[in-house]
């Protein structure tokens, strides 16, 4: 027992060297080396200024954006305390907040035809979901042409652009990552 | 479904076997006794030798499995002083750039428990509660110690089919480090790099203050998450630096992370079948466990992912499109990220239910009734489909030996497993485990809805809010660690006795486990004949299947009725 | 014969007896032996003080109350009945043997060992056969009966054991040898012996037999206790399963907003459905069932341990003499040298055998009439008168003796020897004979195949050779491939040279023999079986086979061996049939299986009982659960009680099948399990679906719904 004590203390010492300070510093160097923008965050730069990570999703409301799906957390898009709704889907909190969230799409600027799809509706499991479904992005591109009066062709031209096929064509889901998108869109803007 | 939906299902299978298959065999050197070889270990083998000469231990110092079991339980409650200690203390301790102050005590106890158990039942959110500190050195090594120790006892286990007339299991300490040295430490180095290049955060440096588009300020937390998040699959943890745990975009940012992840969720409790049937001389009976683990695994995957596609009916009523097409991911998108969609959610979910990895990378909570099912199913069969690293099989033997014994008897002739009399004290160590998980879950929960103050935990009403409960005792009580996260379970109630329900399922398993193998070791290995039930027919496959499902049904089929399967009902009434 | 004995045993008397047994089993101190039933009893103690409360408070559900409580108890009754019925067949049986063993008196022999020259006229001491103890010596005359178990010391008797055994021929009993063992209960037809006793009274086998009948002090083996752990793990599991569902059902009516709890009787009568009460209640009548098999078998086993371990027999060592051959060798040809006639060598053959006793002698005169046509008598004659002076060749016969080992005739000047083939090259060479290479070869060939050469000369002259054969059991090939078939391998004990084993072993269909067996190489090779994981069991009957059956682990002595093979083996067979075995092992076999079987059933049945039940329980709470009863039962009460009197009726219904046991087929293990699970797990499955739904639409035919 007192030998069993004093070998599991050594041993979880060791331990605690090679895999709590070894393993991940030997992990940050090589990331570093090889990939030093995804292993700081992904971040994006405009002016030499952050405007956040192009993994994280960050609030759109204005018209002329493309909007993000919603998100759960306290507050909405906190990028330091992410979660889900958990609302299950009896939920009466999930149906007033879909409600909630349809007259919002439709009310001030009516999109286009069609319903409005699942993903721009319900939201994400960590809150900061940073892309759309390219449905998502079509039946918005109406209002966001209105509202930055440019053609629906030439939003929609900007959406196919930005469009991320299933990974080797397979994995995942077809998908628009709205802050680079919208990005896009305020260089649309100066070209005008 | 698509087509392309059966082809990215195929290919995970397929990649979770044929990556297994030679794992498991190295994993069989490693844990057999004979020293592994190939460059690699050549560099790791003095290493293991170094770490086994700081810590005193003598290499070839066998145990019984009395000194087995207790150098198991000393070891983990040491892990779980140590993480308790940091947590405590980490206002004073760098690195801890947010600048967390001491964990509740409580909480403290509870996040320590789960993760020396290999459970990871996350009660916090990692990324507002622990230090980069804490999360390293305190979560990372239990997430390394905690898996290494289950393929310990695993190791242990397999000894004692194998060898005969002896008390001899091994060393715990000795396989401990050579799990971790040889194992896991490489197969974590590589898929933290791999995951660094998809976009998985790796850094020391704090938040990131940034100013966004529309000019609000959004603070992005970071740290050394591509290390955890490694280490957090492969070791059938599951606890996220981040709260949303593999939802978070930082934790895993694209569909080919997401692959990787979802592969190491399942490649070491699948390898462990092949090093289970390379130990014993006779690969045929691995591939046995893992066909019946396999059966079992793919049922819940065709339910759960048939009812995440299918969708929600009251978004249906309220407009919504939920239909899947190559332009959206349609289905149950409530809790669920895009990149994902709704099929690999599901693949996601049961196979982090299966084994009991416990991350996510959708809310379980927000799964439909129906499907979150199969992932309820799947912990209270006690983690045997798959199941932890190293736990998940000895758990899996342990139902063989159920199995046998009925079986055995129905042919006529006293059990026996690999030419091992099942016995009386046998028995009674077996149905010790297997009776654990149940008590443990219908208890817990039981105790938690009498208690007005772990009723106001629910986040949802109705039968929901019961499943919550339920999901969470199913959870702790297995080792799982996954949530349905709605549940406020940070509250001295839910800290206490899920803290209990965890150290009770891992300790009285993986002792009763190896007063299993340490009796078996002493037997004589008896000679196979026409008479012997022969253990790895597809008959048998399919007995074992059924036992492991009755087994479970039986002990949970009413709680599975008042729970999801009234709110499905409900939900679908007309 | 067991089968035939059924409906005996099962007769009106039988059933009322066990009637009354099974309520005077409601005993808890009884019904603690099974934690299964014991938890039934006390759910129906339960219920029943619910019905007079909720009768005496007027409650309108007190008939539900009271119809569950009623059923609760005939689920307990039905097991002890089942129970009562396997004992009153096994006393039925034990009877039989008992009534020979009803007190009788003895001569006890006063004093030390007397001399053999003055029994039977010693002084005795009349005393009750209860109070004799191992080693008193007891004079059995003519017409007693031997009043205990033990050992011939003096005489030599007729014995008839048709009380143990069945078998009506007398047998002789002997001091020395193999045939000095006698047992209790039989009686002495004609002389007398002197009987060491060997066993206190109440010890004998058959005591101990009586005792396995007999539930009291039936010990449980190994797999029935392995057996009885997972039954009460599972027992425990549905208890909380049931106790945590009274939490749960107030949650549920929180949850829903309406309804009301599930009903106590209600939880109880769950319990009661779902804990294995079908393979609980008929576990101790399954046990039984299987030693009052074995009794039928005349086999009479010292523990159910035994019996359980015949049927994972692996190795089954025989004594070659009188197990697998007739116990003598039979002269089978006659083989005359080159220039011989055979009808020569016949006459001389016989000539030479004519006063030879021995069953070797006999079988070539047989040989010789059969297949020559010589009458033994005429030959005689022909010869006496063949020569010249009839009459006056009286026949001088010489008997084998172990210096000449050689026997023959001389008569008229002729000189006929008959015997082992160096013995009588010996005798030709000192007559200066010549011993032709042809003959040589004659008799190594038959030596080789396994029989035995004895070479026949006339006046010096080699006539030819007599093939004696040791003639293997009619039908025994074909036991010995059923053995096969159930996994046995088959190993030959003798003390032939290997050469004559081999030939014996291939005749018979053996696996393996030993030859040249000495008591310590069966013990080695017993030892050696037993290291390769093999359970061996061995039959045998001679005291030098005492050490080797106290090594296996499964050890039948034949009733006609000595005492102390008896007392090494753990079952006596009184048939002394040495294949008796292929019957141990499938009764074993069927023990198990029948266990297995119907736990496999007793667990299936419990998914149709939750489809049943869980609706009906939470009908108020959560309706639309009713789509779970998709067997349509009426109505909440009737789905209920449904279950519980099915689960009644299934115990009933399937005591035939524990009485009998699950019939065992030599298959392979693989098939057994697929089409054992077929039936038991499939049928378990299937089965409580109709049958819970005829008892419903019966209970509404009856407007009991």
């Amino acid at each position: 027992m007192r030998n069993d004590l004093l070998v599991t203390v050594r041993l979880l010492v060791v331990l605690t060297v090679l895999c709590g300070v070894i393993y991940p510093g030997t992990v940050t160097a090589v990331a570093r080396l090889c990939f030093p923008r995804q292993a700081e965050g992904s971040l994006v730069h405009l002016d030499g200024r952050a405007v956040g990570s192009a993994l994280i999703a960050q609030e759109f409301r204005s018209p002329d954006y493309f909007w993000p799906r919603p998100s759960a957390t306290m507050p909405p898009y906190n990028a330091s305390l992410s979660g889900g709704s958990n609302d299950g889907p009896l939920s009466d909190r999930l149906r007033a907040r879909v409600a909630g969230r349809l007259a919002d799409l439709r009310g001030p600027a009516p999109a286009g035809a069609g319903p409005v799809p699942c993903d721009l509706v319900t939201a994400s499991g960590s809150g900061l979901d940073p892309h759309i479904s390219p449905a998502s992005a079509y039946w918005q591109a109406p209002r966001v042409a209105r509202a930055r009066r440019v053609s629906d062709a030439a939003v929609n031209a900007a959406i196919a652009r930005h469009i991320e096929p299933p990974q080797f064509g397979l994995l995942g889901e077809a998908r628009v990552n709205v802050l680079e998108l919208n990005l896009e869109l305020n260089g649309l803007r100066d070209e005008r | 479904m698509m087509a392309r939906d059966w082809l990215q299902i195929g290919v995970y299978v397929v990649a979770v076997i044929g990556l297994a298959w030679p794992l498991g065999r190295f994993m069989a050197t490693v844990l057999g006794g004979q020293a592994p070889r190939g460059p690699i270990a050549r560099v790791l083998r003095p290493l293991e030798r170094s770490i086994c000469a700081l810590a005193g231990v003598d290499e070839h110092r066998e145990m019984n499995w009395r000194e087995y079991a207790r150098a198991f339980v000393v070891f983990t409650f040491g892990g779980m002083l140590v993480v308790y200690t940091l947590q405590r203390l980490q206002g004073v301790m760098p690195p801890n750039p947010a600048r967390l102050g001491p964990v509740d005590a409580y909480l403290a106890l509870n996040t320590a428990a789960s993760f020396a158990t290999n459970t990871n039942w996350q009660s916090y959110a990692g990324e507002a509660t622990l230090s980069y500190l804490v999360q390293s050195l305190g979560l990372v090594v239990q997430q390394f110690a905690s898996a290494a120790a289950g393929l310990a006892v695993m190791a242990a286990v397999i000894r004692g089919l194998a060898r005969r007339t002896t008390h001899d299991l091994g060393n715990f300490w000795v396989d401990v480090t050579r799990a971790t040295v040889h194992v896991l430490v490489p197969l974590a180095l590589v898929l933290a790099v791999a995951l660094v290049s998809q976009g998985v955060v790796q850094t020391w440096g704090g938040p990131v203050v940034a100013r966004t588009l529309e000019g609000t300020r959004q603070v992005i937390a970071r740290g050394p998450v591509a290390s955890m998040v490694a280490i957090k699959q492969l070791g059938t943890n599951g606890g996220g630096f981040f709260g949303a745990n593999s939802a978070h975009p930082f934790e895993n940012p694209t569909p080919l992370s997401n692959f990787l992840e979802g592969l190491a969720i399942l490649l070491l409790p699948a390898a462990c079948c092949f090093c289970f049937g390379e130990m014993v001389g006779d690969r045929r009976q691995g591939w046995t466990l893992l066909a019946a683990m396999l059966a079992i695994y793919l049922g819940a995957l065709a339910v759960t992912t048939a009812t995440e596609i299918g969708g929600n009916p009251v978004l249906a009523r309220m407009g919504v499109d939920q239909a899947r097409s190559p332009l959206a991911p349609g289905g149950n998108m409530e809790g669920k990220e895009l990149r994902n969609g709704p099929v690999l959610s599901a693949v996601w979910a049961t196979a982090t239910t299966a084994a009991s990895n416990g991350s996510v990378n959708a809310m379980h909570d927000s799964f439909m009734p129906l499907g979150s099912i199969p992932l309820l199913a799947l912990m209270q069969l006690g983690e045997v489909v798959f199941g932890g690293v190293g736990s998940g099989l000895y758990g899996m033997i342990v139902f063989v030996i159920v199995a046998v014994f009925a079986a055995g008897l129905m042919v006529g002739r006293t059990p026996e497993y690999l030419g091992k009399k099942i016995g009386i004290y046998e028995m009674k160590m077996a149905v010790v485990v297997v009776l654990l998980p149940p008590l443990l879950v219908l208890a817990g929960t039981a105790l938690a809805v009498v208690t007005p103050a772990a009723r106001a935990a629910m986040h949802n009403a109705g039968p929901h809010g019961f499943t919550e409960v339920l999901y969470a005792f199913s959870s702790a009580g297995n080792n799982n660690g996954s949530a349905f996260a709605g549940l406020a379970t940070d509250t001295p109630f839910y800290n206490l006795a899920l803290a209990a329900a965890m150290v009770l399922a891992r300790l009285w398993a993986g002792v009763a486990v190896l007063a299993v193998a340490g009796s078996l070791a002493g037997k004589r290995r008896a000679a196979e004949s026409a008479g012997t039930l022969p253990t790895h027919t597809p008959l048998f496959v399919a007995w074992l299947v059924a036992v492991v499902l009755i087994v479970g049904a039986l002990a949970f089929l009413p709680v599975l009725a008042i729970g999801p399967l009234a709110e499905h009902l409900t939900l679908w009434a007309p | 014969m067991a089968d035939g004995d059924s409906s005996r045993l099962t007769n009106a008397t039988a059933l009322r007896n066990a009637l009354v047994q099974a309520f005077a089993k409601l005993d808890l101190r009884h019904m603690a032996r099974s934690p299964v039933m014991f938890v039934v009893e006390i759910g129906s103690a339960f219920t029943t003080a619910l019905w007079v409360r909720a009768l005496l408070a007027g409650v309108p559900e007190a008939g539900f109350t009271g119809a569950v409580a009623l059923w609760l108890w005939f689920t307990v009754l039905f097991a002890n009945f089942s129970e009562a019925l396997a004992e009153g067949r096994g006393r039925a049986r034990a009877e039989a043997l008992r009534h020979t063993r009803e007190q009788t008196r003895a001569r006890k022999i006063a004093g030390a060992m007397p001399d053999p020259g003055a029994c039977p006229d010693v002084r005795c001491e009349i005393v009750l056969s209860t109070q004799l103890r191992t080693g008193d010596l007891v004079l059995v005359l003519a017409e007693d009966v031997i009043p205990a178990d033990g050992e011939v010391v003096i005489g030599v008797a007729m014995v008839d054991e048709s009380a143990v055994t069945g078998e009506s021929a007398p047998v002789v009993r002997e001091s020395g040898g193999d045939r000095s063992a006698v047992t209790g209960g039989t009686r002495v037809l004609s002389d007398w012996l002197v009987v060491a006793i060997s066993a206190e009274p109440g010890e004998g086998f058959l005591d101990r037999m009586i005792a396995l009948v007999e539930g009291a002090a039936r010990q449980k083996t190994p797999n029935e206790i392995a057996l009885g752990i997972l039954l009460a793990a599972f027992t425990l599991v549905f208890l909380a399963v049931c106790v945590t569902l009274v939490p749960f059902s107030q949650q549920a009516v929180r949850a829903a907003g309406s309804g009301e709890p599930v009903g106590v009787a209600v939880i109880v009568a769950l319990l009661v459905c779902l804990i294995p009460t079908t393979i609980g209640g008929l576990l101790p009548a399954i046990g039984i069932a299987g030693m009052e098999r074995l009794i039928g078998r005349n086999v009479i086993a010292t523990s159910g341990r035994a019996v359980e371990a015949a049927g994972d027999v692996d190795v089954l060592m025989l004594d070659k003499t009188g197990t697998i051959t007739l116990g003598n060798r039979q002269a089978v040809a006659l083989l005359p040298v080159h220039g011989v006639e055979e009808i020569e060598l016949a006459r001389a053959a016989q000539l030479s055998s004519l006063a030879d006793e021995t069953p070797e002698g006999r079988s070539v005169i047989e040989l010789v009439k059969r297949e020559y046509g010589l009458r033994g008598r005429s030959v005689g004659r022909e010869c006496a008168l063949g020569e010249e002076g009839a009459g006056r060749g009286a026949m001088h016969f010489l008997p084998f003796s172990a210096q000449t080992r050689m026997s023959g005739v001389d008569f008229n000047g002729t000189r006929i020897r008959k015997g082992a083939p160096d013995a009588v090259f010996a005798y030709l060479n000192a007559a200066r004979a010549e011993v032709s290479p042809e003959l040589r070869q004659m008799t190594e060939t038959i030596a080789r195949s396994g029989g035995t050469p004895l070479v026949v000369a006339q006046d010096g002259r080699p006539l030819g050779v007599i093939h004696l054969k040791d003639v293997v059991k009619g039908g025994i090939r074909e036991r010995f491939a059923r053995l096969r078939e159930m996994g046995i391998r088959t190993v030959m004990i003798t003390g032939d040279n290997p050469l004559t084993a081999a030939a014996i072993a291939a005749e018979a269909g053996v696996d393996d023999f030993l030859a040249e067996a000495t008591p310590e190489a069966k013990l080695t090779l017993i030892r050696e079986h037993q290291d390769q994981g093999r359970l061996v069991a061995m039959t045998g009957d001679g005291t030098n086979d005492a050490p080797a059956l106290a090594q296996a682990d499964v050890a039948v002595a034949m009733n006609t061996g000595t005492q102390p093979a008896r007392e090494a083996a753990n079952m006596v067979d009184l048939d002394s049939n040495p294949t008796k075995l292929i019957e141990i092992v499938e009764i074993g076999k069927q023990l198990l299986m029948t266990r297995g079987a119907l736990t496999t059933f007793s667990l299936a049945n419990d998914v149709a009982k939750y489809f049943a039940i869980i609706p009906a329980a939470f009908a108020a709470t959560y309706p639309q659960l009713q789509s779970l009863n998709f067997m349509h039962l009426a109505t909440p009460a009737s789905a209920v009680l449904s279950a519980v009197i099915f689960n009644a009726l299934v115990i009933v219904a399937l005591v035939p099948l524990a009485l009998r046991g699950v019939p065992y087929r030599a298959v392979g293990a693989a098939r057994l399990l697929r089409d054992n699970l077929l039936v038991y797990g499939l049928g378990g499955l299937v089965t409580p679906f109709m049958g819970i739904k005829l008892i419903d639409l019966t209970l509404v035919a009856l407007g009991l719904a």
